[in-house]
């Protein structure tokens, strides 16, 4: 099974935007491991923010992949730019939206925006803007350099398959 | 639009996709040798470019690919007459003096240099 980070796949609009959400958890094990604290707050468990930046790789890569069908292997090239105002703590949701900015033979880039749901008693949670992630992708059978890979497409696995079925998305690869 | 201000609009896209700072963005200066582009990195400001500008860069247009693997263009570790002449082809914004004189494959990076990707969308954009 692939470490996924992403629990669902709220909205498709093909090639053009993906939301996809993430349910933060007290049972994860890494949260155990992480306790990071700041000149303002004291130790508790925090998603660590390179795990945020995968889960909207794993977003606008399912995106960028959908695009042609998932026929291309697409894999994060280059994090252009990542920035995170705040921790996301247990309990609360992750909410990434993916956006296509450029899409060619060669590649794709895409822009990102993170928001955290924090969870309320009474339903909706409040709803924060914490970051921007701005990701390039490659598709590695055009990479520049020429080199050859195999035939199958090992970047688009069983997991991915399964998160798409169970968001309700047709899923034919 | 004026060579001075495609030139800044160049610097301004440079250091974003390389992370490196205003003056080391000379005319002089190579995207690869000094500025530290990858392979990706090219694609990235391709992408940049094209958003700037308003124009398509097709895949190689920009830099050639693929050359230093082709065995009709590099022989011994130098680029052959016919190496050369599908440069000059392809990607005719670089100047190819240095590479004419010694034409050793570790020298096709070092022309494309700041001021070819200056002459690069100074021609794309006259062309449109």
């Amino acid at each position: 099974m692939r470490w996924m980070w992403i629990d669902r796949i709220v909205e498709l609009v093909p090639k053009e935007r993906m939301v996809a959400i993430k349910q933060i958890s007290m049972a994860e094990e890494h949260l155990h491991d992480h306790f990071p604290s700041t000149p303002t707050r004291k130790a508790m468990p925090v998603m660590p923010m390179s795990l945020i930046v995968e889960g909207m790789a794993q977003t606008a890569g399912v995106l960028v992949g959908h695009a042609e069908d998932f026929k291309q292997k697409v894999v994060l090239a280059k994090v252009s730019k990542a920035k995170l105002t705040k921790d996301a703590t247990p309990g609360c949701t992750l909410r990434y939206t993916a956006t296509i900015e450029q899409f060619t033979t060669a590649g794709a880039s895409t822009k990102g925006i993170v928001e955290l749901i924090e969870p309320s008693a009474t339903g909706e949670g409040n709803v924060e803007v914490i970051g921007q992630i701005d990701l390039l992708f490659s598709h590695l059978d055009n990479n520049m350099g020429g080199v050859e890979y195999p035939e199958e497409n090992f970047v688009f696995s069983e997991s991915f398959k399964t998160l798409m079925e169970t968001s309700g998305i047709e899923a034919n690869f | 639009m004026e060579r001075s201000e495609i030139f800044d609009k160049i610097q301004e896209i440079l250091v974003d996709a390389l992370a490196v700072d205003d003056d080391e963005v000379t005319n002089e200066a190579t995207l690869i040798g000094d500025l530290g582009a990858e392979s990706i990195d090219i694609l990235d400001i391709s992408f940049k470019l094209e958003q700037e500008f308003g124009f398509k860069i097709e895949q190689g247009e920009l830099f050639p690919e693929g050359i230093t693997q082709d065995p009709d263009y590099v022989e011994a570790g130098k680029v052959t007459a016919k190496g050369l002449q599908m440069l000059k082809e392809r990607v005719p914004h670089f100047n190819f003096t240095d590479l004419e004189a010694d034409p050793s494959v570790e020298n096709v990076s070092k022309i494309f240099t700041v001021e070819a990707l200056v002459t690069f969308c100074e021609q794309k954009l006259q062309a449109a």
